[in-house]
């Protein structure tokens, strides 16, 4: 049996959920037990689980970033909310230097089975400080996993296996995307991390995305299916590790690829991806591989500029024509 | 009623509060009609705060804040027309349609900004009390922030810096009992923000921010320490915002007596009633400043709504000084 709930109540079930079989887990950060949550994520969870377990922090996300880390190390499972990613930033010691290295410092012996959660990326015009996307930053840090998801149905599975990882996760979630709605079973279900998934098969051309930019990946398939092309499009779900195969799979039949992400386009996802398919896919290319990430500048206030900012349906249509050879 | 203020410094006070919460009240419609957008955080019942500081410092001072900052902006002397513009995003704006409600900033009033992560302009106006410190000159900084980023670790890495290299700064606290939706209780057990510098030896003080007198003889203190080379010192400010966090806060998480508890000592009406008992102005003055300030506030969001966009091309532009950076376009 099936249900349609919002992006927030899949997220808020997975932590319910695996909050009620392990005590371990708790749940860390501004504003989840008492407000709610500032995004409403964590929902009734203080009324269900107690201060004990939904523990409301003060804005010091470096130190009770720390705190959970130290915490994980130490026989607990901590679930760390950041209000959003840009935030996070302050915490970024704890997570590369500290979280991202226990395994290795201390010889397997210690490690940190922690997830750290919160929206990510632009979220409409609010400025430079409050609008960035972070995937790329922490899929390069080794000894971290970073999940990314863009509906309700992998943002449960996907937050449930992460949660049970015995290594440090990073999980990305939307802003604007949590009213957005989608089927997610009743039965209980896990999505293995590392696994994207084909979101809409297709012969022409291949497009790849993940989070939000999923909506222009397939709001630009729906416009190429009305001129008669047809492209394949890959939601990527977790960054690191990246399945690569699957995107290699879809090229050798497609033998064309676009990727759409809202990083900014220096050392991105897009730019991994591009080196990992030229080396397994060279042959199968009949076009250079081409992408659209957000501008190489800051995101600006005014509701132009951050149109022009952001990648969008009309821009990844003409990308995939031009890979296609419709158009120069 | 004794005060040791004249009637200038009243009128002032009452005309500056006045425009700061017409603007603000203004820009809470504007809002509403999706004239404004993105995150937006309203001054309003905090305003004798910026009324308080004004008449203590010098105009060639420097302010810094958080994104709680059309009040402070305009108090230092940026041009309703300005903010009304940036609110809207448009290109004759305070930083041209690029920073929006939450980065004001104008160098010419030395007013250095608009943050938007919590506490991290603590550090910075240290950092620009350190270039007048080190440039030898006699101005000083006013650096702002709320009672939530006073629990921020940046806080006490400053505090301690800003004591040993003897900082010509002001670190203003206003607490006005949340942050978002979380009392400070719920955050500390320091319930008294102030004592936090005693743990550096620097001198501090707890203050009415309901009373423009109370702000302006505390930092006045302040400021003449700071400008004789005698330090920093840290102010707490207790004062309250009426409406919620931002605007999309119904603030649920406070009573409505607590919020006309607050109303009843509004700083307008304390000024207004000091001019009144003083006799330093008649009902008709009073009208045309009220009249001024209504024309002030209509003018701004004309000028905003007849205003071009910035043009796209902007996108590329203020991310270097270097006009020539070769950006990864494709
Ligand atoms: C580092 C960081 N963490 C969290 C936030 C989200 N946030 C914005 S304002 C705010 C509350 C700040 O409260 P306070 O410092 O008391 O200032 P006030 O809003 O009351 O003026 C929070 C948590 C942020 N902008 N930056
Ligand atoms: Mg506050």
């Amino acid at each position: 049996m099936s249900r349609i709930i919002p992006f927030r109540q899949a997220l808020r079930e997975a932590m319910q959920e695996e909050m009620r079989r392990d005590d371990s887990i708790f749940l860390m950060g501004e504003e989840v037990a008492q407000y709610n949550g500032a995004y409403k994520v964590s929902q009734g969870m203080l009324d269900e689980f107690g201060e004990r377990r939904v523990i409301d922090t003060p804005i010091a996300e470096l130190g009770f970033a720390a705190i959970a880390v130290g915490a994980s190390s130490n026989g607990t499972r901590p679930i760390v909310e950041f209000m959003t990613w840009n935030f996070a930033v302050l915490a970024l010691d704890q997570i590369l230097n500290h979280a991202a290295k226990m395994v290795s410092m201390s010889g397997g012996q210690f490690s940190c089975p922690i997830v750290f959660r919160g929206p990510n990326g632009s979220a409409g015009q609010l400025g430079a400080q409050h609008s960035q996307a972070f995937e790329s930053w922490y899929a390069n840090i080794p000894g971290l996993k970073v999940i990314s998801v863009s509906n309700p149905y992998d943002a449960k599975g996907l937050l449930k296996s992460a949660i049970r990882d015995n290594d440090p996760v990073v999980f990305m979630e939307s802003e604007v995307m949590y009213g957005d709605e989608g089927e997610v079973p009743e039965e209980e279900y896990l999505i293995p991390i590392g696994k994207a998934r084909i979101a809409r098969e297709g012969n022409d051309v291949t497009i790849v995305s993940f989070n939000k930019m999923m909506k222009v990946a397939l709001g630009a398939a729906e416009e190429l299916a009305k001129e008669g092309i047809s492209a394949e499009v890959i939601d990527l779900r977790t960054i690191r590790p990246l399945d690569w195969e699957t995107i290699v799979n879809s090229v050798k039949k497609t033998n064309r690829l676009v990727i759409v992400e809202e990083q900014w386009p220096f050392a991105s996802v897009s730019s991994e991806i591009s080196y990992r398919v030229q080396k397994e896919a060279f042959d199968y290319l009949d076009a250079p591989i081409r992408r659209i990430t957000s501008a190489d500048t800051n995101m600006h206030y005014a509701p132009n500029l951050v149109a022009a900012y952001l990648p969008d349906v009309p821009r990844t249509v003409k990308l995939v024509k031009e890979v296609m050879y419709l158009v120069k | 009623m004794q005060t040791p203020f004249g009637k200038e410094t009243y009128l002032y006070w009452y005309e500056i509060m006045l425009l700061l919460r017409r603007f603000e009240e203004k820009t809470g419609q504007l809002y509403g009609m999706q004239k404004i957008r993105g995150f937006c955080h309203l001054y309003i019942g905090q305003e004798a705060v910026a009324a308080g500081t004004m008449t203590a410092i010098r105009d060639d001072d420097n302010m810094i804040t958080a994104y709680r900052d059309h009040g402070l902006a305009i108090a230092k002397g940026m041009s309703p027309k300005e903010c009304m513009a940036e609110l809207y995003g448009k290109a004759t704006g305070c930083t041209k349609g690029k920073g929006g409600s939450m980065h004001f900033f104008s160098k010419e009033k030395r007013f250095f900004g608009g943050h938007g992560i919590v506490g991290g302009q603590i550090g910075l106006g240290a950092g620009i009390a350190f270039a007048d410190m080190y440039h030898n000159n006699d101005r000083v900084t006013v650096c702002y922030f709320g009672d939530g980023a006073a629990r921020q670790g940046l806080l006490h890495e400053t505090f301690n810096m800003a004591m040993l290299w003897n900082l010509p700064v002001i670190f203003v606290c206003e607490n006005n009992y949340y942050a978002m939706g979380t009392s400070i209780e719920r955050t500390s057990k320091t319930l008294d923000i102030y004592r936090l510098a005693d743990a550096y030896d620097m001198p501090a003080d707890s203050v009415d921010g309901m009373s423009c007198e109370e702000v302006h003889k505390a930092m006045e203190r302040a400021v003449r320490r700071a400008r004789e080379k005698g330090g920093p010192t840290f102010l707490e400010v207790k004062t309250y915002r009426y409406r919620g966090h931002s605007m999309s806060d119904p603030a649920k998480y406070r009573t409505k007596e607590e919020v006309e508890e607050y109303k009843d000592k509004d700083p307008i009406n304390q000024v207004l009633k000091t001019i009144m008992d003083n006799k330093w102005a008649t009902e008709a003055e009073i009208e045309a400043i009220n009249e001024k300030v209504r024309q002030e506030v209509e003018e701004s969001v004309q000028f905003a709504e007849e205003s071009p966009w910035p043009d796209d091309s902007e996108l590329y532009k203020d991310i270097y000084v270097d006009e020539n950076y070769p950006y990864i376009t494709d």
